[in-house]
Formats: C-alpha cells, structure tokens, sequence
C-alpha cells in the first residue's frame, strides 16, 4: 500500500510539472516569410513582453541589405531605401518619414530588434508591396504569393478527397489514429475560407485547417486509414481509403520531428517542385548560432556558405536542376534536419557547403562510413543510410574535382566524417571552399564563387543520368 | 683588561666572517647566472621500458595527407599504457613551432581506454578540442592521425571513439563528427587514398 501510495504521488508530481511546462520552449518560436524570391523562417525573441524580430535578417533574403550601428541609433539601407532607428525608442524613420513602432527598438550584438506588431507597416514602406501578417501565427506573406487550397470529395466504396492548391506545395505529411496531418512550413497555404469543414461521408469525415509557430497545418479525419498522393505536378493532393485486403499498403509513417528520425522516405512525400527535374539540395552548413570556422573577426563560414549556395542554386537551376535550399537565411538547422529535409525531398543529389580559412583550391568529401555495414533488412540504419548511395556519391565527387582542375583550381577528394552526409539517402558530397595564399578575402570573391559554383554545377550535369538511382 | 692577543684574534676572526660573507654571496650570484632557465617544454617520454621502433601517422595540412614517420620510444609493456605513451608523442610532433599540423600547447590524451573486443576510445582533454582549429581538412586529418598510429601500433583495435573530458562531443572543431565510433579500416582505405 505505501508503494501505491508513493506511485500516486509521482504520477501527480510529474502531471503537474508536465502542466506547468509550455507547450513550445521559447527557443523554437519562429517567424515564416512567403516572398516570391524567398520563404525562410527566422527565429523570434521576448524582450519586455514584445516578440521581436532581426530587421537586417529579416530583409536579407529579399535584397541588397547592409546596417550600421552606433552607440545610440542603428541604420539600415535596403536597396535605395534608408532607415533610422534610435535604440530604446519607439520613434524611426524610414525613407524621410517618421514612424512609430509598438515597441522601442532594440539592439543585441549589433543586430536591430524591431517588433514583429509593426511588420504591417514598417515592411511596406521598405519593400514597395503590400504584406499580410498573421500575427498570432507570425506567417508573412509579401505580394501575391498566398496558395488557397480547395476540396473535391469523391464518393464511393473506396471515397477519395482530393486538395488542390493554387500552387504546387510539398508539405510533411504524417498519420495518427484517424488523422492525417499535412504540415506546410515552407509553402504560403492559407486558410480554405472556414477552420473547420464537414463532409457528408462515412470514411472521410472532417478537414480542419490552423496556423501556429510560423506553419501552417491541414488535418483530415477519417475513420479508416488513408494514402496520400502527390499530382498534378504538386498541386494536388489524393488522401484515398486504403483497401483493407492489400498487404503491402504503406505502414503508418514516422511523425515529423522524431529526434532520431528514420531514413525511410515518407511515405507520401515526393518532390512536387522539381516537375520532371532532377532535385537538388543544396545546404549552406552552419546558420543562426552556430556560426561554423570563424575566417575573419567579422566572418563568419555560414555568412560564406549561405552566399556561395545561392550562386551554385543558379548555376544549377540553369543546368535544368529545380533546386532546395535548405536555408535562405541566417537560420538554425540541426543536421538531422537538414539530413531529414533532404530525405523527405527525395532529392537526385545532396550538395552541403563549407569554407575554411587556411588552405588552397576546393576540397571535395564523400561519407566515412565503415567498410562492412552490418545487414539491415527492410530498415536502413540513420549513422549509415548514405552506404548504398556512396559509388554513385564518389562519381558526383570524382566529376567535381574533374571540373575544377579544368579551371586550374587545386582540388583535394576524400573522405570525411562530417554529418549529415551519412545520413541521407542519395548522393552526397560536400564541397570546402579555401582561400589560397592565406587571402580571405578570395572566399567572398564575386570571380572565385563564380568559377567553383559553375564547376561543381557542370560536374553534377555531367553525371545527371547517375543520379536518382538509389531513390 | 682584555689581553691584546685575544682582541687581534676577536678582529681577525671578524674580517674572516665578513669575507667569507662576501665570497658567499658571489659565489650565489654567479650560480644563478649560469644555472639554466626553468624547463616549460614537455619533457621526455616519462614512460619506462624498452625502446621500440613504433609508426607515427603525422598530418601535413599543406599536402592534405598523412606521412608515416619511424620514431624509437621507450614503451611501457602494458596495452593501455602503450597507447597513450604513443599518442602523447604524437602529439609533441603536433606542438613543436613549426609543426606541419599545430596542436595547442595544453592538448592532451587524459586516457586511453582499450575494450576487447577491438574497440578503443580515447579521451582528449577540453583543451585539445576547444582550441583545435576549425575546418573539415584539419580536423580530418586529426582523427585520421589517432586513430591510425593507434590501429597501427597496437595490435587488435578495430574502431576508435574519441571523447573529450570524459563525455561524447558532437564535433571536433565543428566538423568531423565525434559521436560514432571510427572504422579503422574504412580510415585506412581513406587514408590510403589520399
């Protein structure tokens, strides 16, 4: 009896603590922007009861952006477009005219905090276009980029639903007992015009929409287990009844966000973006807090990694890849997640980016992984899921140095244990950029980025029809 | 009346005792003069036992590779103790000025664990990691260095995991991944490639 007695107790104890603790450490709070250039998402802090966002950040992806900072003002120039902060004070000016924010200004490390309450009209008068926020669920859209989803319910023995978006999504897709999730991060789906609708049917019985935490969510009840599908070029979505006589239906995914996700590719996932293009991740290491090798006082690798990835992103979309950028911003990404994103895309190929600062040339790195992988079965294990794409991984590899030593770079190939390479499923290389002659400043060089960017893309077009056959 | 030959003998012994004072104090300052400075280099292998010819792995980050390098060491008989006695010279080739791969001064191997069968895992110190500099070349290279002088010179071992203070670290330097333990033949067919 003292023992039960003692059980309860614990139970009770650990419900409270369990009640007590917020649903979201505040850490994970975020900020989604939906622009037609870029989508990225940004971290937000609580400073005084107000939720603040970086500004310099927060228009870094859209264009031309530099800021300055001085013991009591911090300016910024977008474009042509000026800005005056005062630090503490709610008063700014912007473009010669005065505004007032909802909140005073703040500056941390030399970043200026604006309050996300007065994105409305602080981004108009920066940008030229008209936003939309949401700001309970902090999504900001920029111009006419928001994709509306409808539904179109087909009845029958096996009844399907089918959602068409405006255009083309790629959200993580996930089931529960009579659930299955659609959760859009990185595609600017708004509500359907109501939170919650019914249909008139037995299996599929309810769609209820929400927004949260930067991301949208889409959830659709059913009463028997239902298959989702990709079409129309990732513009539709067909959540069918499963037959419940056929053995080799999909097995109920894993959810998104397991901490130590599996390597199997989502069951419905499939790369909507690409169109009959060959997909290509490309991953700019380090971003947000984790600022990598610090090359200069004032540089940082993932400022260089970020720069260089989205020169290799159009070199590559000019090759006819579609490309994901696993950041567009000084955003945090763990490596699982960004080995998970890659996975999830079903991308051809997986290009992460490193720069150094000593050293000459480029250096090109494929998985370490042990030489006898243990038998695995149906399951692929996380440390080694890169094994059975390796060859293919050291032709990507072999094909870049090839192509930079046609432009005379001096080029170094081996193997690395560096995450996440073995951790996704296809292809994978990653490429180190260094300076030669201890010169920095070459990293950042318009001319050097060019010249490797168009390597490595030539040496991923040259080997184009290797790609994707480990998907 | 104090006799006059005991004053001269009271006067001469006087004279002696200060110029034995000064001869003293010479002799003091010249000793300091010639005595060496205080010692801050690693000294020599404190190990006991008998000399061997053992392999080094070393890095060169100019060439991006690793030099095996012949090196006679006094090695204790012991596994466990060998391997760090290995290590540890090792890492005076790293901390030498010059060095063709620079280790910090203060980076250390606290110890060397070896668990049959053929896993070995060595842990650093905080000062070997938190002041190694930072790049996926560098800190390859460093890993490659240990974990093949160790594969090398100790028979048996088959993979290597590498700590720091006693605890699994993410990464080196922010690359090279230490929470896995390393295949010592995949870093040899790597090594071998290079």
């Amino acid at each position: 009896m003292p023992s039960n007695t003692t059980n309860k107790i614990l139970v009770l104890a650990l419900a409270a603590v369990a009640l007590a603790s917020p649903a979201t450490p505040a850490g994970d709070q975020q900020l989604s922007v939906y622009a037609p250039v870029a989508t990225y998402t940004l971290p937000v802090l609580e400073r005084s009861g107000h939720v603040y966002v970086g500004l310099l950040e927060l228009l870094e992806p859209l264009g031309r952006v530099s800021s300055e900072s001085a013991a009591s003002s911090w300016k910024i120039r977008y474009n042509a477009i000026d800005g005056e902060f005062a630090v503490g004070k709610r008063r700014c000016r912007i473009h010669g005219r005065d505004f007032d924010l909802t909140a005073p200004f703040q500056v941390e490390n030399a970043r200026g905090l604006v309050p996300v309450a007065s994105l409305t009209t602080l981004l108009p008068r920066f940008l030229g276009a008209p936003v939309n926020f949401h700001e309970s669920s902090r999504r900001l859209f920029v111009g006419d980029v928001a994709i509306q989803p409808s539904f179109q319910l087909e009845t029958g023995p096996l009844p399907r639903l089918l959602l068409n978006f405006s255009a083309p999504v790629n959200p993580t897709i996930s089931t529960e007992p009579g659930r299955v999730r659609m959760v859009f991060k990185h595609d600017a789906v708004v509500s359907p015009g109501s939170q919650s609708i019914s249909f008139d049917n037995k299996v599929i019985t309810q769609a209820n929409y929400s927004e949260s935490n930067g991301v949208a969510e889409l959830d659709v009840d059913a009463t028997t287990p239902l298959l989702a599908s990709f079409s129309n070029n990732g513009r539709t979505i067909t959540l069918a009844a499963a037959p419940t006589n056929t053995p080799n239906a999909p097995s109920t995914p894993a959810s998104a966000g397991t901490a130590n996700p599996p390597t199997a590719a989502p069951a419905f996932g499939n790369a909507p973006a690409s169109a009959g293009r060959p997909l290509a991740v490309v991953d700019p290491a380090h971003g947000g807090e984790e600022r990598g090798a610090a090359l200069t006082d004032n540089l940082a690798e993932k400022d260089v990694t970020l720069g260089f990835a989205r020169l290799l992103r159009h070199e590559l979309e000019g090759r006819g890849f579609a490309v994901l950028l696993l950041r567009d911003a000084d955003t945090t990404l763990t490596l699982d997640q960004r080995a998970e994103a890659a996975n999830r895309a079903r991308a051809a190929v997986y290009i992460a980016l490193h720069a150094v600062s000593q050293g000459t040339g480029a250096r090109v790195y494929t998985a370490l992984l042990p030489v006898e992988q243990p038998s695995q079965g149906a399951f692929r294990a996380w440390n080694s899921a890169q094994a059975p794409a390796l060859p293919v991984s050291r032709s990507v590899a072999a094909a870049c140095v090839a192509e930079l030593q046609k432009r005379q770079f001096a080029v170094h190939i081996s193997a690395a244990s560096l995450r996440p390479l073995n951790n996704v499923l296809m292809p994978a290389v990653a490429v180190e950029l260094a300076p030669g002659n201890n010169d920095v400043a070459a990293l950042t060089s318009a001319n050097y980025q060019d010249q490797v960017a168009t390597a490595i893309a030539e040496a991923v077009a040259s080997v184009r029809d290797r790609l994707g056959a480990q998907q | 009346m104090i006799p006059r030959h005991l004053l001269i003998s009271v006067a001469a012994m006087a004279v002696l005792v200060v110029a034995m004072g000064i001869y003293a104090g010479r002799m003091r300052q010249r000793a300091r003069e010639i005595a060496p400075e205080a010692e801050t280099a690693p000294v020599a292998a404190p190990a006991s036992g008998p000399t061997e010819t053992v392999t080094l792995y070393v890095a060169d980050d100019a060439a991006g590779l690793l030099r095996a390098q012949p090196a006679k060491i006094p090695l204790p008989g012991g596994r466990q103790q060998r391997a760090e006695e290995l290590l540890r010279t090792l890492l005076r080739i790293y901390q030498q000025p010059g060095a063709a791969h620079p280790l910090a001064p203060a980076a250390d191997v606290r110890s060397i664990y070896l668990i049959d069968p053929g896993a070995a895992v060595i842990d650093l110190n905080a000062a070997f990691a938190d002041q190694h500099r930072s790049g996926i070349l560098t800190e390859q290279l460093t890993v490659n260095s240990l974990v093949e002088t160790l594969a090398a010179n100790v028979p048996g071992i088959r993979r290597v995991n590498i700590l720091v203070e006693g605890k699994t670290r993410d990464t080196l330097a922010g690359h090279a991944d230490l929470t896995q333990f390393f295949d010592v033949q995949a870093v040899g067919q790597a090594v071998a490639g290079q």
